[in-house]
């Protein structure tokens, strides 16, 4: 909310503090103030200038010269392309050799041969408005050559105040004064307006329905609306508001628009109460009536839009058709025009859930319904109805019909909460007297009753619809006593009773392998197109990647084509995520994955070595060293083909001690990577996370006695898995046997039609005695006759 | 014996020293044959061996022969070095060439951010957490006092999947979770992913790392909050950080504060970075809400506590003085390793 410094100290005159002072405070004990802007920036050198004459160019039909009274000795000419200018009229003037305020310098120069010493300004070339169309005519009556900022009011800053959900009070200068003043609510006062008319209205209160000056005005909605209040004010003239009007919404970015509209506005971000006014002429009835809509009815907002009306929704009708939506926004056909002379002016509180629901099915979004839907004051109506019925008086002329209607279903009652100074202290740290408990709420509005067996009875005013419970109170009296006063010590605490997530242990792993192996983590966005995921968001940011991943990999591979496409050839990528699926439910299932892509080269290059990319080996022992770390036990095999073969080529899949696929590996076909030519192979796997500490270490002796080693060739048939080759020497070899491993695979001339040779290594050992070599042969003859006998594997040569 | 023993080692000093002074062939030849040769000290001592007593002969003969051995070893690399050219005897492998490498990876900079934030709030006790991304509505909203029809709700723009399925818009429903789950003490950190409907610029993204923290036991007050959150400040950004609290709204806080430490880079003289102010926005926190313990059945007259979140990928940002969010999803390898040192 946009805050005039100049207005704060009108509505509280004991505030002395600097606009950074104010600003300051306001950040330390309610709410941050984002910005402080010094209106008058860039401004200082322009003055006030009266047209004394407007003459045409001689050369250029579009141009005018005009004779400009600046206080000096003589009038100084300025030739403008402004559209209309007024003989006698005041506009800023700005000479030459002087700066506007974005920074542009104004030059003497001649224009079409007729010499131009300065110029007159444009509101949006003063900053100040939005207004680029014509210069900036002032109405009323200025002294030539007065300092533009004092004759704008512009010598005056503008405090950008972020007002939180909490606090609907701030949305008016009056509340933000509350807050501020020194002596608080007893410090403020309504200053009267420039020639202000004074009006002693009567205030006729009803409940449900009542008339004045022949209007009727009836609640039948009294949830939706429990209070509103209606006067009628006879011939007025609509026209533009005086400058100071004008000067005061600019300084809080608002442009005025006519008087009555700039009245309603004035009121709001004074007494943050939104107002409307009604074209009396055009009410049937005339009528006021606060119903809900019919079903398919239709209205005309003042945005031009027509908005298709439900029942859940309140609206302002007049005996036939809705005029307004309540708290929203009014209507078209009985908007304020030039040639209105009867008003039926609108002062209400609504509902603020209502107006909320309406707000959000309509899309509708307007200074009113952001008051209303986070609470105005109930009480405060005759007081903004009576300011507004003066402003308009004084503006606008006309006279006040009748009584000011006040229909109230349901008067508000004050809060009353009941404050514990003890669970102050207990709650802040810090043990706080009644006294300085009530020193920091009483300034701001709460009646703080006497100290009652330990408890203090809270009345709360209306205007804070958000404290409710004692710890609201708490809160209130936290920040005015001010933050910073409380000390920061750490106390002693005891051990946390919950176990630390199981994943976390699994993460640090993993991330330690993918690190060590030369791996850079990422994080990816989880939003894919259709296709790549199935479970579909309801609002989407956009629309191709409407759905969430389904796996990691296939973002991955998307970050890979990435840095290809920037001239990377080495990738090594690993993210460790969530993968969302479909399930029975609205709720997806959740999957925690490793996933990983690489390609290029295995190692930097180096000046010895020849260059040499990643090939399936590397990726069978990286998959095998996470896929174990990321569910223990899990193995890795060669995948089904049947299962695979479509998204990976040399495919491995790794499976649970349970039986359950847990992830995939191998290579990325080039028709699912867009890759330039001199890339490598693409390697991906992805692998699920299944928490759990690895088996715990039991260590085992070392060896005291020596190993022997026999080496085995084996000729092998190329269709034969060698891992059963393996299995069968590993089921048949002795106690002893201690190890074995593939040290050569040969194919090639000299070997059987369809074999190949395979050469293993066995070592044998025993842990209490030196095997003798008669020992390890007898071994060594079972070993090739079981060979030979199961998968009819032969020893090459013999 | 010991005269024997003094003879010998006096020779091999002075017959080493003459055969490193050689400096040429012919020299070193020279040096050669009154040493070494047949009627050289040497060649006299070893026939010497004979006249020592027969126990001592082993020992003497050894010794003899030790020095033999080594001076000879001596002649033969001094030999060596004079025949050779002086390129030759340079050092044999010229070190100024690269090693053989392996690649090095990087830990992703917002692991690095969360990595070193729950290391510190392990040291006040504090144990990892964490849960689902899908959420309900009851979890992200309603346990933690955010009415949806209340315009707080608004705050944070939510991603539906359902009518009462959200992405999580921030961490805190783990803190409702956790909760339920265990009694106090509860002292928890929340890293984790977290969706807002805000389109990618410089300073936002749709999806983006978050980290909360919750403390909850007898006790707790705002003066332990103060304390550990500005123990948190000075371990993480620097003992001469200076910390403000400022009043704030958190439905499921209360009192609710805004956190800011003095700008890193300007050090509260005003910079670009902190738009003049000299502070920086770090984190929200506060005290927890009765309302969220009456929600998770936690006596709220018994128990206080405090929480705090924050963005991970602004911390990083200000660490690494990283301009832009996209940089940290974009996933250029470039930029991933920068870190590997990290």
């Amino acid at each position: 909310m946009n805050v005039s410094y100049r207005w704060l100290k009108e509505l509280g005159p004991t505030i002395e503090d600097s606009a950074t002072e104010l600003a300051e405070r306001l950040t330390y004990t309610a709410v941050p103030v984002d910005d402080v802007v010094w209106l008058g920036e860039g401004l200082d050198e322009l003055v006030i200038g009266k047209v004394l004459s407007v003459d045409e160019h001689p050369n250029a039909d579009k141009l005018v010269i005009c004779k400009v009274d600046i206080g000096g000795d003589e009038p100084v000419q300025v030739v403008t392309g402004a559209p209309v200018v007024v003989e006698g009229g005041f506009y800023p003037y700005v000479g030459a050799g002087q700066t506007l305020p974005g920074g542009l310098l104004i030059k003497k120069r001649k224009m079409r041969g007729e010499p131009s010493e300065g110029m007159l300004c444009s509101e949006r070339e003063l900053g100040i408005g939005r207004d680029a169309a014509g210069i900036m005519q002032l109405h009323g009556e200025y002294e030539v050559g007065q300092p533009l900022l004092q004759a704008l009011e512009l010598d005056d800053y503008r405090l950008d105040v972020d007002v939180t959900p909490n606090r609907p009070d701030l949305l008016g200068h009056w509340g933000v004064a509350r807050e501020l003043a020194p002596g608080g609510n007893a410090d403020l006062r309504l200053p009267d307006f420039p020639g202000q008319v004074r009006c002693a209205s009567s205030i006729a209160k009803v409940k449900n329905e009542g008339v004045t000056a022949g209007v009727t005005v009836r609640i039948e909605d009294p949830e939706g609306c429990p209070r509103y209040m209606g006067a009628v004010i006879r011939g007025v003239t609509i026209g533009p508001s005086p400058e100071w009007l004008g000067n005061r919404l600019r300084a809080i970015g608002q442009q005025p628009i006519s008087n009555v509209v700039d009245a309603t506005n004035y009121v709001l971000h004074e007494l943050n109460q939104p107002l409307h006014a009604f074209d009396l002429a055009t009410l049937s009835g005339p009528a006021v009536v606060i119903r809900r809509a019919r079903k398919g009815e239709r209205l005309r907002t003042l945005d031009g839009k027509d908005r298709v009306l439900d029942p859940e929704m309140l609206v302002i009708a007049d005996a036939e058709v809705p005029t307004a939506m309540a708290g929203l926004m009014g209507g078209e056909a009985t908007e304020v025009t030039e040639n209105t002379r009867d008003l039926f002016l609108e002062c209400a509180y609504f509902d603020p859930r209502r107006v909320r629901r309406a707000a959000k099915g309509l899309a509708l979004d307007s200074d009113a319904s952001f008051r209303f839907q986070r609470g105005i004051d109930p009480d405060g109506l005759p007081r903004a109805m009576q300011r507004l019925i003066e402003l308009i008086l004084t503006l606008a002329g006309g006279s006040l019909d009748g009584d000011v209607i006040d229909v109230n279903p349901r008067p508000s009652a004050p809060g009353i909460v009941t404050l514990r100074p003890a669970r102050v202290g207990h709650l802040l740290g810090v043990e706080l007297e009644p006294g300085t408990i009530k020193a920091c709420l009483e300034p701001i509005g709460f009646q703080v009753g006497k100290d009652k067996a330990g408890s203090l009875e809270v009345e709360v005013p209306t205007w804070r619809p958000d404290i409710e419970r004692e710890v609201d109170l708490i809160e209130e009296v936290a920040r005015r006593h001010g933050y910073d006063r409380f000390p920061g010590a750490m106390r002693t605490f005891r051990p946390t009773a919950v176990r630390e997530d199981e994943y976390v242990e699994s993460f640090h792993r993993l991330r330690e392998v993918m690190i060590g192996l030369g791996f850079l983590e990422a994080k990816t966005t989880p939003f894919v197109p259709q296709g790549e995921g199935d479970v579909r968001l309801l609002n989407p940011l956009s629309e191709p990647e409407d759905h969430l991943r389904a796996d990691l990999l296939t973002g991955l591979v998307h970050r890979v084509e990435h840095n290809l496409a920037r001239g990377q050839r080495d990738i090594r990528l690993f993210e460790l995520g969530t993968a969302f699926s479909a399930a029975a439910g609205p709720v997806p299932t959740e999957s925690i994955r490793l996933a990983a892509t690489w390609t290029g080269g295995r190692a930097p290059a180096h000046w010895l070595a020849e260059a040499n990319d990643w090939d399936v080996w590397d990726l069978k022992w990286i998959l095998g060293t996470v896929a174990s770390l990321a569910t223990p036990g899990a193995d890795v095999r060669p995948a089904d083909p049947s299962e695979h073969s479509a998204t990976l080529d040399e495919a491995l899949a790794v499976i649970a001690p349970d039986g359950r696929t847990l992830g995939r590996a191998g290579r990325l076909p080039a028709a699912r990577v867009d890759a330039p030519p001199w890339a490598g192979d693409v390697w991906a796997l992805e692998v699920e996370v299944t928490p759990g500490r690895p088996a715990t270490v039991d260590y085992r002796p070392l060896p005291v006695h020596p190993a022997v080693e026999r080496d085995l060739a084996l000729l092998v048939e190329k269709q034969m898995a060698i891992a059963e080759v393996g299995a069968v020497i590993r089921e048949t070899g002795p106690a002893t046997l201690e190890s074995l491993w593939v040290f050569d695979v040969y194919e090639g001339e000299n070997l059987p039609q369809g074999t190949r040779s395979v050469a293993w290594r066995l070592r044998f050992r025993a842990a209490d005695r030196t095997l003798t070599d008669e020992e390890v042969d007898r071994a060594l003859g079972k070993i090739t006759s079981a060979l030979q006998e199961k998968l009819n594997v032969a020893v090459r040569g013999a | 014996m010991e005269d024997f023993l003094s003879r010998l080692r006096e020779l091999e000093e002075s017959g080493s020293a003459a055969i490193r002074a050689a400096s040429a062939p012919d020299e070193l030849e020279q040096v050669r044959v009154q040493i070494l040769g047949r009627k050289a000290r040497l060649t006299q001592l070893l026939r010497g061996v004979r006249e020592l007593p027969q126990a001592q002969r082993p020992q003497a003969g050894a010794e003899a022969n030790r020095v033999k051995d080594s001076l000879i070893a001596l002649f033969d690399q001094r030999a060596a070095e004079l025949t050779q050219g002086p390129e030759e005897r340079a050092p044999q492998v010229d070190l100024t060439l690269p090693g053989r490498g392996r690649w090095r990876g990087a830990r992703h900079p917002c692991t690095l951010v969360t990595d070193e934030i729950c290391d510190i709030f392990k040291e006040l006790g504090f144990v990892r957490a964490r849960g689902p991304e899908a959420e309900s509505t009851w979890y992200n909203f309603t346990a933690l006092n955010t009415p949806l029809d209340h315009p707080a709700a608004d705050e944070q723009d939510t991603f539906y999947l359902a009518d009462d399925i959200v992405l999580r818009t921030h961490t805190s429903p783990v803190q409702a979770r956790v909760m339920q789950e265990w009694q106090p003490p509860v002292r928890i950190v929340v890293p984790g992913l977290v969706y807002r409907r805000d389109p990618y610029d410089a300073s936002h993204a749709p999806a983006f790392e978050q980290i909360e923290g919750l403390a909850v036991d007898e006790g707790i007050s705002f003066v332990d909050f103060k304390a550990s959150i500005s123990y948190f400040v000075h371990r993480f950004f620097g003992e001469d950080t200076a910390t403000r609290f400022r009043p704030s709204f958190f439905p499921f806080t209360e009192p609710s504060a805004e956190v800011d430490v003095s700008c890193l880079l300007c050090h509260g003289e005003g910079c670009s970075a902190c738009k003049g102010t000299g502070w920086l926005e770090i984190m929200g926190a506060g005290m927890v809400d009765p309302a969220v313990f009456d929600n998770v059945g936690y006596d709220s007259e018994r128990y206080t506590g405090f929480a705090f979140g924050m963005g991970v990928g602004r911390i990083a940002m200000l660490r690494y003085r990283i301009p832009d969010i996209r940089l940290l999803y974009e996933s250029d390898v470039r930029f991933l390793q920068q870190f590997e040192r990290a």
